[in-house]
């Protein structure tokens, strides 16, 4: 038997939710099959399985959300006898039609009813773990009448929680109503539940003398996903990259400030000769710099994918974008290092506008093979990036500040950026992003090579 | 064009350019980068668009004096 598991959509993806299942339990199912529609922060998508089979049960029923890698469903191999599952707890019989003097007689009649759904768990645990029963308990249970899915409720108080004598004995004298096999709940109930791991004892019973049926524990579990505060799409997004950088990029930073007035100056000389809509903003020459630099640090730009570094020869800039209603994206400037500053100009506004106008393409979505930042004008002179998976470097620009620098012995008013830089120490050391920085420097003292 | 209507033509720029600002809550005197979180590129797109809306070609050295509304009238008024 193999499990199938919610797979991950995507290097920021964290968790999804299961809208629907397009199998049932018995369904033979071949490699490739579109098997469950899976929501996630891109959308609804349609989850494929990986091996041929047959699917033995379902384990999370339609709009739960369950992390990557959870057990959606347990397969067998194709030829393997086939456990259904959801059949098993309809043809089941439902508690007490019966008199109720024909149920008050303890635990043996529970017990037997339960037997269906003990075979259910004889499968389950046999991949999961064994019981834990004394030899001696294991004879007392089988004298009364006990099976296993009622041996596997009860609290063992024997040496690593192994049932003893004395657990099987109380159990079977404890009277019915407080029965450690309480709540009062049907076979397919319990079956429910244990698929579900929903704790019995918080379900309010809706059946005949307050049973507690499958329907019931449904209940409770589609509450509890309705229940649970929704995350603005966005926000979650970013929190989940962001958090799956710092969980698994070991960061290094560094800063450089550097005088910034030779690119200024001649960006406002050039301003002087372009009409009002060709003029540029000092932030193309800041990403066409980067681009230029990373030509000679390969190590900066790519995806640190499966283990490993996978240097990419394409330099696609991605640009940190707020947007004026909270939160940000980061599209790409497409080969950002093959473009002139009048072209990367045009692409930066209408890549700023659409982000903010909310019609970004899928495609832009996915960012560059680097990110840069660039707080521009709220006063803030440093910026340390986090980077932006599976990317493995981000560069970040402070605010452009008027501070005294010493030039050739001279202290002058100049205009000073500084440049920071969150590398991935998985592929990169201090020393090279030190010269990457550098490089980016030296670029933007020479600003008419960068046209 | 009277006062009133170039103070109608630049706050209808300004909404073209940043749609989400509240109008309602503006301060003549206060610049936009303030008032409404501009950036470089949103202040030069309503530069460009207001120069062309009246026909003007605003040079480089003069765009910081249209960084509030108030500017805005003085700069166009003359």
């Amino acid at each position: 038997m193999s499990d199938f598991l919610m797979p991950s959509l995507g290097a920021d993806m964290e968790a999804g939710v299961l809208m629907e299942w397009l199998v049932k339990p018995g369904d033979r199912v071949e490699r490739g099959q579109i098997v469950a529609v899976v929501e996630t922060q891109k959308g609804a998508i349609e989850i494929e399985i990986f091996e041929d089979g047959q699917i033995q049960s379902l384990e999370i029923v339609p709009g739960t959300e369950v992390p990557v890698g959870t057990v959606l469903a347990r397969l067998s191999a194709s030829d393997a006898p086939v456990l259904r599952s959801e059949a098993v707890a309809e043809s089941a019989p439902t508690l007490p039609e019966a008199p109720a003097s024909a149920v008050s007689d303890t635990v043996s009649i529970r017990a037997a009813e339960l037997e269906v759904p003990a075979a259910a768990l004889a499968q389950h645990s046999a991949s999961a773990e064994r019981l834990r029963i004394s030899p001696l308990a294991r004879q007392r249970a089988r004298e009364l009448g006990l099976s296993e899915a009622v041996l596997a409720q009860l609290t063992g108080t024997g040496p690593q929680g192994a049932l003893c004598l004395r657990d099987i004995e109380k159990a079977a004298q404890t009277p019915p109503g407080v029965s450690p096999l309480a709540p009062h709940a049907s076979p397919s109930a319990r079956q429910k539940a244990l698929e579900l791991g929903v704790d019995l004892q918080k379900v309010q019973g809706s059946g005949p003398h307050g049973l507690t049926t499958a329907e019931d524990v449904e209940r409770v579990v589609s509450q509890h996903a309705l229940e649970k505060p929704v995350q603005n799409p966005m926000r979650a997004a970013i929190a989940a990259a962001m958090s799956r950088s710092k969980r698994e990029i070991p960061h290094y930073y560094l800063a450089h400030s550097f005088d910034f007035e030779p690119a200024l100056s001649w960006l406002e000389a050039l301003n002087e000769t372009l009409p009002m809509e060709e003029r540029l903003v000092y932030a193309v020459l800041l990403v066409k710099a980067v681009a230029l630099a990373l030509k000679k640090f390969p190590e900066m730009n790519g995806f640190w994918q499966e283990g490993a570094f996978v240097p990419l020869e394409q330099i696609d800039i991605g640009l940190a974008i707020s947007l004026r209603t909270g939160g940000l994206v980061a599209p790409a400037l497409k080969q950002t290092d093959q473009k002139n500053l009048k072209t990367l100009m045009a692409e930066f506004r209408d890549l700023v506008n659409r982000s903010r106008g909310g019609q970004l393409r899928a495609s832009e979505m996915r960012g560059g093979t680097i990110t840069v930042t660039n707080l521009g004008e709220q006063g803030v002179e440093s910026v340390f990036p986090v980077i932006y998976p599976p990317q493995v470097a981000m560069v970040g620009f402070g605010t452009v500040l008027e501070r005294p620098w010493v030039i050739e012995g001279q202290i002058l008013p100049r205009r000073v950026i500084q440049v920071s830089l969150a590398g991935d120490h998985r592929v990169s050391d201090g020393h090279r992003g030190a010269m990457f920085l550098a490089r980016i420097e030296k670029l933007l003292h020479k600003p008419e090579k960068l046209l | 064009m009277t006062q009133a209507e170039l103070k109608e033509l630049i706050l209808k720029t300004l909404v073209s350019v940043a749609p989400n600002v509240d109008l309602d809550e503006i301060e003549a005197d206060e610049n936009f980068r303030d008032q409404f979180d501009f950036d470089s590129m949103d202040f030069l797109n309503f530069v460009t668009a207001l120069g062309k809306a009246l026909g003007r070609e605003v040079p480089p050295r003069d765009t910081p004096k249209l960084a509030s509304l108030e500017g805005c009238l003085a700069y166009f008024s003359n």
